[in-house]
């Protein structure tokens, strides 16, 4: 049964007079079919559908002609049946008189439908199915939001729903498509709620709020919900909640409040505060869209006003001209003073009345000149305040329409401007007759719009920073490298000045000539690599820009047919890609062939009297990186194994040439068995370095000096190495009991120290004029860096 | 056809500027008549006199501004200035005073800051004040209530009140101090005795000869716009609390160091006209609810402080008015109301993302 309760007071509001007898006079109708139907495929919020037929195509009533575009969309299907005559831009009822997508059907009378399917008992099937159902059928907010059903009834996880509110409120003056709805369809409407109610998991309250104004839709949803609650204990639970008439009692915002006492925070929805609020419309057609698989088509709306001959309700489909509803109710052009869409209140003036029923036309208000005459003329704000009074949000309209006279934007978002919900209330008690709700209006746009602004000036204002950056990184990177090579240029001369120098007698030299040669390659090589990468890019590119021509050519909005110029035009650019991707391999392969030959050219220069250098030098200098670096992450244990099986290798390799020497009875023999001889001791260390380790090789084919010089440092290194990690481990424990500013503190100290440290290391390099006197410069200035950030 | 786009609402309801102007005229109604009972035909004198030189006054300046004159005129502001400046001065007053304070109220508080809806002090009161600071004795000579004649006396006849105000012309005995005069000056004397001893008191019921009736029409009047809605109960209500709260703390039982018991207060000098014709001026007031609450209490209390501590002026409610005046934008700012779906009221200045934004 249904039992009171409480019902809130709205604040503010007005009692507008109802007009709402008029077109409760005669019982539901409905119109023959129009010639033609137009159907807009953005009739709802969100992202217009996009249309699925072709022109020329033939339709069924509720066959789908705009599939929804994403999430936030919602589907659109032919009204009757009938031939797709041209998918183009119409007038569509908007406040701004904008065109619109629409699929034009020239209707064929027959009014065949396609199939539904229609599913008995809901129960059986899971909610997202369900949801899939309402979404498939293109329910949208039949109450004039056209808000996507399914979307609202699929609630975040973090959002419980307790209340599910049916708003049968319906305060505008004038309109009563909802309040004919609720008398025709109040068993619908009971199941409906009951289908929304399960979806939502059953929340604790279903109400049904009404305005005391509907007596008759009151006493029929009452008997329904009597009705089904005999079967269904569920529906004994649905309250029908009947509340004072006021304006704008309807609004979501303020219904909740009036039957839950909440409010929903400003930029939140009202699933935030456990509130779903469906229109009564909406919940029949959700209904019909479960139960009988049907589409949604049509809808209840008041065509009302004292320039009509005929005022009442009609079931109407959607697409139906507006002129054709206007001309079928007998409207009188010349003692109209408007066409309205929706009520007096909040309803806009249709600017072309050829643009069709939507979903959300919930009334066609015509009225005379005499019951809405044109506004008069604005006088002074005398701040009288009574358009405070009657604010349903408590704002402060007369500072909002000061502040947005004089543009003041921060002022009124300090006033709360978007918490206004423009229903217009200030506006009609206004005695200075100002359009209040108009002067919000534009300010709320160009709010918007300077918002829209900021973000781009800020994004392109990054954009320029980041690339202002990026090249001073650049040059300054670029700077970095010349003055290396200048460096290194430098040194290479001065070390070949003193090597010619002291040519006679300095056996040394040849390792100088050597590094210098190493470093001088190492200097230009750091351009070819740049070289390769750009010509690596050129080729990614290449084939990119291929792929994409190669795109099989597709039919869309702007181009429906493809025409032969089209097919051409794109072999020619595929042809073209084709040719730039060859140039850019091309080009690739050459200069990988030049650096190669440059390399082999390179090889035999520094193929130097020591052959141990040799062999090391007919390594790749990448190859030797990759090993050093291997080795910086191996275990002293792992090292050392490493170091011995190379230094075997290299004496395998030694000893076979030394062999080859013999029979050849080269003049280098001597020079390669004193190569071997060298390899020969470097393998014993490592095999006592290894002992060290406490680590036993294999029978080693020598036995090693019980005491080399590198087994002392080894087993140093290795303790040092345990003493760091020790040290390491005390620090991070130590860190984690520090504050921020400690830690920060800490880490400026060790900065400091290790500051300190590679200053001295750089002046000893410096002093010693040491090949790596870029890199301890390098070091410092990071490490300097470093300090400053944290400093 | 020719379809108007006009944006909604597409209705509005009867209220019209013009129409809330000409309510507050009615409403003076009774407090015109009551004044006119106890003090003569000075007092209608004045309200012409007054109406038709703000009228005047405003056609000739918005005829300089090169506004519609007739489109404002409508509006019925200027009659409602000149008819709270014509029961404000006093009666029998010289011609050129009541012209000088029209000239004051319209063209300098009013149409100098930008006429209708723009004058940050209340007209009337600015005119009041201006005057009473630069001709305190014209300003401050009150006739004598009808019960205080005395025997044989009769109210000013309408020749010689034309005599007195164009020309001059003395009339015999026709001022006498008023009921907040003889309180002010009161030393020495319990309340019981000055009631006893005073004539303005003796000739009166419960504060003083025609005073108390006067304010009591004028407090019909106001009920009658409060009926009509012309105004919220906030601030007059309010004014008037604070005033008998203020009275009857400092009542101090009656002994000569009392500044009058509340309903004294309540009832005399000019409570009623400025509670409901004065502080309700909706143009130099603050703006909110809460805010109107403020501005009326603080109205109550300066009232009261001018007229039982201040120094040279017997009433104040023209220098509370102005005062309040000046601080409604301060008012304003803390008493901005919480909007539906805020956890609390935003201050005016306030110009912070909101949490959700839009």
């Amino acid at each position: 049964m249904t039992s009171l309760i409480k019902v809130w007071e709205l604040p503010g509001g007005i009692h507008p007079p109802e007009h709402k007898s008029q077109s409760l006079q005669l019982p539901l109708g409905s119109l023959p079919l129009p010639p033609v139907l137009v159907i807009p495929l953005n009739q709802h919020m969100g992202t217009p559908a996009q249309p699925v037929v072709q022109v020329g195509e033939r339709v069924l009533a509720g066959q789908l002609i705009g599939a929804a575009d994403g999430t936030f969309s919602a589907n659109t299907h032919a009204s009757t049946s009938g031939t797709v005559i041209a998918i183009e831009e119409r007038a569509i009822p908007h406040p701004s008189g904008m065109n619109s997508e629409s699929v034009v059907i020239e209707s064929d009378g027959k009014d065949e439908w396609v199939e539904l399917t229609p599913c008995e008992n809901y129960l059986s099937l899971d909610r997202l199915a369900l949801l899939d159902k309402i979404r498939a059928a293109g329910v949208a907010g039949l109450g004039g939001a056209g808000f996507p059903t399914a979307i609202k009834l699929a609630p975040k996880s973090t959002q419980v729903i307790d209340t599910l509110i049916l708003n049968g409120a319906e305060c505008e003056p004038y309109i009563t498509a909802d309040d004919m709805l609720m008398q025709v369809r109040a068993d619908e409407l009971v199941a409906g709620t009951l289908l929304l109610s399960h979806i939502l998991h059953h929340p604790k309250n279903l109400l049904i709020g009404i305005e005391d104004n509907k007596p008759k839709a009151i006493a029929a949803v009452r008997a329904a919900v009597a009705g089904a609650a005999v079967n269904n204990p569920e529906a004994a639970k649905i309250q029908v909640a009947v509340f004072p008439t006021k304006y704008p009692s309807g609004g979501a915002k303020q219904l909740t409040q009036i039957l839950t006492g909440r409010e929903i925070p400003s930029g939140h929805h009202s699933a935030d505060v456990g509130v779903i609020c469906v229109n009564v419309g909406t919940a029949v057609a959700a209904w019909r869209a479960v139960r009988y698989g049907e589409p949604l088509v049509s809808r209840i709306t008041t065509v009302v006003g004292d320039a009509l001959g005929t005022q009442r309700n009609i079931e109407v489909l959607f697409g139906t001209p507006i002129s054709y509803v206007l001309e079928q109710h007998g409207f009188a052009a010349n003692r109209a003073s408007r066409v309205v869409m929706g009520g007096p209140m909040m309803g806009f003036t249709l600017l072309d009345l050829h643009s069709p029923i939507i979903k959300t036309t919930n009334c066609i208000l015509a009225p005379s000149k005499q019951e809405l005459p044109e506004p008069q003329p604005a006088q002074a704000c005398i701040r009288c305040g009574i358009c405070a009074e009657v604010c349903p949000a408590n704002l402060l309209p007369q500072q909002l329409f000061w502040y947005a006279q004089a543009e003041d934007f921060e002022r009124l978002e300090s006033h709360n401007l978007f918490d206004c919900i423009e229903c217009g209330a200030c506006s009609y008690v206004c005695p200075s007759t100002i359009p209040l709700v108009q002067y919000y209006r534009a300010a709320k746009g160009t709010i918007r719009l300077h918002e829209i602004e900021k973000e781009k000036s800020d994004r392109s204002r990054q954009r320029f920073e980041f690339r202002q950056q990026r090249i001073a990184k650049e040059e300054a990177e670029k700077e970095a490298k010349r003055l290396a090579r200048q460096k290194a240029a430098e040194e290479a001369k001065k070390k070949l000045a003193e090597k010619a120098a002291n040519a006679s007698a300095a056996p040394a030299a040849p390792t100088d000539v050597l590094s210098a040669a190493v470093a001088s390659a190492n200097a230009v090589q750091a351009a070819p690599d740049e070289q390769k990468a750009k010509l690596e890019r050129l080729v990614t590119t290449a084939k990119t820009a291929l792929e994409f021509q190669q795109k099989p050519l597709v039919p869309n909005k702007t181009n429906p047919v493809i025409s032969d110029e089209q097919l051409v035009k794109q072999q020619v650019r595929i042809k073209q890609a084709e040719l730039k991707l060859a140039e850019a391999e091309k080009k690739l392969a050459d200069f990988l062939a030049q650096t190669s030959a440059a390399q082999t050219n390179t090889a035999p220069a520094n193929t130097a009297p020591s052959v141990a250098a040799a062999v090391d030098m007919n390594d790749p200098v990448a190859a030797a990186i990759a090993r050093a670096q291997a080795k910086l992450t191996m275990s002293p244990e792992e090292k050392a194994k490493a170091n011995l099986e190379s230094l075997r290798t290299r004496l395998a390799k030694a000893e076979e040439k030394v062999a080859a020497a013999k029979t050849e009875g080269s003049a280098n023999l001597d020079a390669l068995q004193q190569g071997a001889d060298k390899l020969q001791q470097k393998i014993s260390e490592a095999l006592a370095e290894l002992a060290a380790l406490g680590i036993n090789d294999e029978p080693a084919p020598q036995t090693t000096p019980a005491a080399t010089p590198e087994t002392a440092p080894a087993t140093a290194e290795q303790s040092a190495a345990q003493a760091a990690i020790e040290k390491a481990k005390a620090k991070a424990a130590a860190m984690a009991s520090m504050s921020d500013e400690e830690k920060r503190a800490e880490q400026i100290q060790s900065l400091q120290t290790r500051l300190s440290k590679a200053r001295e290391r750089l002046a000893k390099a410096e002093a010693e004029n040491d090949a790596n006197v870029d890199a301890f410069r390098a070091g410092v200035s990071k490490l300097e860096e470093k300090l400053q950030e944290l400093a | 056809m020719a379809l108007l786009n006009i944006t909604s609402p597409h209705t509005h309801g009867a209220n019209r500027t013009g129409r809330l102007m000409r309510l507050v005229v009615y409403a003076t109604f009774p407090g015109i008549v009551a004044l006119t009972h106890f003090f003569g035909i000075g007092v209608l004198i004045n309200v012409l006199l007054a109406s038709l030189s703000c009228i005047a006054f405003e056609a000739l300046v918005l005829k300089l501004r090169n506004r519609p004159i007739q489109f404002y005129l409508r509006d019925c502001s200027a009659l409602v200035t000149g008819v709270l400046i014509g029961v404000s001065l006093p009666p029998y007053c010289p011609w050129w005073l009541v012209i000088s304070a029209a000239f004051i109220a319209i063209v300098l508080a009013k149409q100098l800051y930008g006429g209708m809806g723009f004058n940050p002090f209340n007209p009337a009161m600015v005119a009041y004040v201006l005057l009473l600071i630069s001709f305190p004795v014209q300003m401050t000579a009150w006739a004598t209530p009808l019960p205080s004649l005395a025997d044989g006396q009769t109210l000013p006849s309408l020749v010689a009140a034309l005599d007195k105000i164009f020309f001059g012309t003395a009339i015999d005995g026709y001022s006498s101090a008023t009921v907040l005069d003889v309180m002010k000056q009161n030393a020495g004397l319990t309340l019981d005795d000055l009631y006893k001893q005073e004539a303005v008191f003796t000739d009166g019921r419960w504060a003083g000869a025609g005073w108390e009736w006067v304010n009591i029409a004028f407090l019909l009047g106001g009920i009658y716009l409060l009926y009509k809605k012309v105004f919220t109960w906030h601030a007059p209500v309010c004014m008037l609390l604070a005033l008998a709260l203020m009275a009857g703390v400092f009542y101090d039982s009656g002994s000569s160091n009392s500044g009058g018991s509340p309903i004294f207060h309540l009832l005399s000098g000019a409570t009623m006209l400025g509670a409901f014709f004065i502080v309700t001026d909706p143009v130099s007031s603050a703006v909110s609810v809460r805010g109107r609450m403020v501005y009326g209490a603080l109205i109550g209390v300066l009232v009261y402080v001018i007229r039982t501590w201040g120094t040279s002026y017997p009433d104040g409610v023209g220098f509370a008015v102005l005062l309040l005046n000046f601080a409604a934008p301060f008012i304003d700012y803390y008493t901005t109301p919480r909007t539906y779906g805020h956890k609390k009221p935003r201050r005016a200045t306030d110009s912070s993302k909101q949490d959700g934004g839009h």
